[in-house]
């Protein structure tokens, strides 16, 4: 969890790293929560099930943030708390009971089920982890009944993500002793990304690769002591924290994102399993130069022009990263939600000297710096983003970022494109 | 608890940031955690708003709960009054906050701004969004009017001969369906009449047009679900009638407006003079022959599903097979309006439950929310959208009202478009066996590939007759919209009967005996 800046609402820098100026500021914070995570968690793991345990206002928000009601028939819901559930938490565990029977009669197909804590059933003290353990015992072996936090007084969108992967750590077989050390990729990519990263290592003779989360929740991949990872997605702190008591190592690198990135996630695997430099040029090479040849033609058009963010998914420092040194975009200003220190320091330390990190949120101070700033590119959430729009900026929606597959080579020019894609839209518009 | 898969409608504060949004100068202090920011992208970005609702949020997280979450309601108060300079203020608490019980409206109070302060509560736990939306308005309306109330029993004296007639029309909000384009279809028909409007609230008033409601000589009530309980305390108050007609459909309207004049005290027969509607000659037109006694199956809120049902019925010549709402609070009325249709009402907000009824139904058409899309879809049967909850397309750039005479030209638009035309129909019944007009081909008007019907759902708990392969055969003959009552009727018809084995005469016999 966030242990974030000291109280105040002014945006003071409160350390100094390199020439990075990181501050801290408080006030209202215009991100999800972090139940938001289901939209593409049910998606990437196809036997799970998300049943949130919360109020109208949970099942409002993941319908209203999942584009509107895009699936007819989704892999989550919502247990909505009512007045009776308030009067006795006995009576709410028995209701949840008869929920959760309701749910997997009507989804004989789901194996994994998740039970997600709200802010809600985390004020009245509702114990998910003992029911998740009831549950199980019920249901075991057809389905397993785990739990996380999404709830919005604990998590900020993707560390709902976070959440999810931690509470699954524990139940990730043992890698046995006498087997070859594995490498597990930590993180929800779009099954694309995957694959290809997959034949990237392939190609530099790594067979041991696994992926967390599996796409089948009968999939699990080993974790021990042998095991190396590495992390694909920069919002991860407590499921690295979880393999890290199962004794897996992390191996520190920067994000997937860009050519530069790509290559550099790629080669500190490649160092960490002995992978000679012939051996990773030959496999990454074509791809790489493919990237950076791809990448040109959109730096011509991103070049020179100020970007700012306003605070979302945590990747705002990885995708700065790639404006600033692939992309030749001035960093106004980086808004993150919360800023893990360890897991980006390699990308700290790639920004441009001077650039100014925001960790926390007061999104009116935030609006008037930006608004004062004029930026050429706002990247923001759903609900300032025509607002924005109607004061004459520029903006791409920073939720994209999050449900488009961006990472690695063959995608380092689809994520450019994203952002000039707002830029060229504006200059076609002539009324 | 319920379990819900999607929900009909938000938590109560969702309505009331629908009425906060509507006006200006009015501002929300909403104690909340984060991320129920969400509700921020509703309007900027399924109506589209060009700015932020007026809202703000103490989004406050775990470390606060340990610590001071009053303090931090009050200077987020403080900070909001600074920066927006409203001339009014709401305070309330979401789901979370009204488990924290910090009393915002005593907090707010102790503030002491000098602008009205209006404390919301909202059950989160109990009620819904209409419901918020409802209850936000009437206090609103009551702090701003009540100073300028009269003394009780109050009598207003008839108008004098050279003064015009007055009214305030109430309820159109933000995020409603249609809301802006109906507000301007009544308007025109209340200029045509020559009523003045005084104050049109929630939309696009302020705290002060509030406070001279009174002067109204009467209210049009667009939207019962959000203004009725504010045009009641209005009428106890200050003696202004409220005009109960809903202008929506073609007949609707035209009471609407003797219901308008006889309270005004105008002449009617300018507004209804050379009816301006299409939709009349349309629906007697030879060519809509093919619409009569379509089964349609009615869903939404009260007030749109009681104007459709009857529209489908008397204006389009379909037969209502279903009638429903979630609207509980206006159930009574549902119920009623089911009764003239022989229907027992679905007073729900069980989506599943909505589900089921459809497929058991197979009806020819569904007219509902956007929920009832998905079921439509999955189901393969045409679906038009009448009521909210609403999505991006429901706010149509062109001007597009449901209500007044042009409002029945949009719904005989909206409604006759899903369907597949009458000549096609005919031909499809006719040549089956066509590569590329068989009929899980959608209706040719319609480019999209449409979703092969599922089996129709088998009467539950009847012990189901095999049918014999040419029977099978014959049913797949009949046409896809009508194969699924078809299959069930025939189905209960052999159960009645204890026949086993459903043959070619059995399916002709059931089709007898239910064409009774």
């Amino acid at each position: 969890m966030s242990s974030g800046p000291s109280n105040g609402a002014a945006a003071e820098p409160v350390a100094m790293r390199d020439e990075v100026r990181v501050s801290g500021e408080r006030g209202q914070r215009e991100v999800f929560c972090g139940l938001t995570g289901i939209i593409w968690l049910h998606r990437k793991i196809q036997d799970a099930f998300f049943l949130v345990v919360g109020s109208r206002t949970c099942a409002h928000l993941i319908q209203s943030a999942a584009g509107v009601m895009i699936f007819a028939e989704p892999r989550f819901a919502t247990a909505i708390i009512d007045e009776r559930d308030l009067a006795g938490l006995a009576d709410a565990n028995v209701e949840l009971d008869r929920v959760v029977g309701q749910l997997l009669a009507r989804r004989p197909d789901i194996k994994l089920l998740f039970l997600v804590g709200s802010c809600p059933s985390e004020v009245i003290k509702l114990d998910l982890s003992r029911a998740a353990l009831r549950l199980s015992g019920r249901f075991s072996p057809r389905v397993r009944v785990l739990n996380y936090s999404g709830s919005g007084i604990e998590t900020t969108f993707t560390q709902g993500e976070d959440a999810c992967l931690a509470s699954l750590v524990p139940s990730l077989p043992p890698h046995p002793p006498q087997a070859a050390p594995n490498l597990l990729i930590v993180g929800a990519l779009a099954d694309i990304v995957e694959d290809q990263a997959r034949q990237l290592f392939a190609d530099m003779g790594l067979g041991q690769v696994d992926f967390f989360p599996p796409r089948r929740s009968t999939e699990l991949p080993s974790v021990g002591v042998d095991t190396r990872y590495l992390l694909a997605q920069p919002f991860l702190a407590d499921t690295a924290r979880a393999l890290d008591e199962r004794g897996a190592r992390r191996i520190p690198a920067p994000f997937p994102l860009g050519a530069e990135g790509t290559l550099a996630w790629l080669k500190a695997a490649a160092a960490t399993c002995h992978v000679d430099d012939a051996r990773f040029r030959r496999a990454t090479q074509p791809a790489y130069e493919r990237a950076l040849g791809s990448l040109s033609r959109y730096r011509d058009q991103l070049a020179g022009k100020r970007v700012f963010f306003f605070p979302d998914s945590q990747l705002e420092v990885p995708l700065a990263r790639f404006l600033a040194n692939e992309m030749c975009m001035e960093l106004v200003e980086v808004g993150t939600p919360f800023l893990h220190r360890a897991h980006l320091a390699a990308e700290l330390a790639s920004l441009p000297a001077g650039t100014s990190v925001v960790e926390g949120q007061h999104v009116e101070n935030q609006l008037d710096r930006c608004l004062a700033a004029k930026p050429d590119l706002v990247v923001c959430g759903l609900g300032l983003a025509n607002p924005l729009e109607a004061r004459g900026l520029t903006t791409k929606w920073s939720i994209e970022l999050v449900f488009t597959p961006i990472q690695g080579f063959n995608q380092a020019a689809d994520l450019a494109e994203l952002f000039a894609r707002p830029l060229v839209r504006r200059t076609r518009l002539v009324a | 608890m319920q379990l819900t898969v999607w929900t009909y409608e938000g938590p109560p504060h969702v309505g009331a940031m629908r009425i906060a949004t509507a006006m200006r100068d009015v501002h929300y202090v909403l104690h909340a955690p984060q991320g129920d920011t969400y509700a921020d992208l509703l309007f900027t970005m399924i109506e589209r708003l060009p700015r932020r609702p007026p809202v703000t949020y103490t989004t406050f997280q775990a470390r606060d709960l340990g610590g001071d979450t009053a303090e931090l309601f009050k200077r987020a108060a403080a900070e909001a009054y600074e920066r927006f300079q409203p001339r009014a203020m709401l305070v309330g608490a979401s789901c979370t906050a009204e488990l924290i019980q910090d009393d915002p409206g005593g907090l707010a109070r102790a503030l002491q701004l000098p602008i009205p302060v209006v404390p919301l509560e909202l059950p989160s736990y109990q009620k819904r969004e209409n419901w918020g939306a409802a209850e936000t308005f009437y206090q609103l309306v009551r702090t701003m009017a009540a100073r300028e109330a009269p003394p009780p029993g109050f009598k207003r004296p008839p108008r004098a001969a050279d003064v015009r007639a007055s009214c305030n029309i109430l309820g159109a909000a933000a995020l409603g369906f249609r809301h802006r384009d109906d507000v301007r279809a009544v308007t025109q028909i209340l200029e045509q009449l020559g009523v003045d409007i005084n104050v049109i609230a929630p939309l696009g008033a302020t705290p002060a047009d509030l406070a001279r409601l009174g002067e109204a000589d009467f209210n049009v009530v667009l939207y019962p679900e959000i203004a009725s309980q504010a045009a009641q305390w209005l009428c106890r108050n200050f003696d202004q009638p409220t005009v109960k007609v809903i202008p929506l459909g073609l007949a609707a309207t035209r009471e609407f407006i003797a219901e308008v004049a006889r309270i005004a005290g105008v002449d009617p027969s300018p507004a209804l003079a050379g009816t301006p509607s299409h939709s009349n000659w349309y629906a007697h037109s030879v060519d809509s022959t093919y619409l009569t006694g379509k089964r349609v199956f009615v869903f939404g809120d009260a007030t749109h599903a009681i104007a459709a049902a009857r529209i489908a019925a008397e204006e389009l010549g379909f037969t209502v097979v279903g009638l429903g709402s979630y609207s509980r609070e206006f159930a009574r009325d549902v119920r009623e309006a089911a009764g003239k249709y022989g229907l027992e009402a679905l007073i729900t907000d069980d989506y599943l439950q909505v589900e089921a009824q459809v497929a058991e139904l197979q009806p020819e058409l569904v007219l509902g929310t956007q929920m009832e899309r998905h079921i439509a879809k999955r189901l393969g049967i045409p679906c038009a959208v009448i009521s909210a909850p609403v999505h991006v397309q429901d706010f149509p750039a062109r001007y597009s009202p449901q209500m007044g005479f042009e409002g029945a030209n949009v719904i005989f638009d909206t409604w006759v478009h899903p369907l597949m035309m009458g000549l096609e129909e005919h031909l499809l019944t006719m040549f089956r066996g066509d590569f590329e007009f068989h009929d899980a081909a959608p209706a040719s008007h319609l480019g999209f590939t449409a979703v092969q019907p599922q089996p129709a759902a088998s009467a539950a708990g009847a012990a189901r007759a095999a049918w014999a392969p040419e029977a099978e055969k014959e049913l797949g003959k009949i046409p896809f919209f009508v194969r699924g009552k078809a299959r069930r009727n025939t189905e209960r018809f052999a159960a009645d009967r204890s026949v086993e084995l459903i043959t070619v005469e059995t399916l002709y016999d059931a089709k007898a005996h239910y064409s009774r």
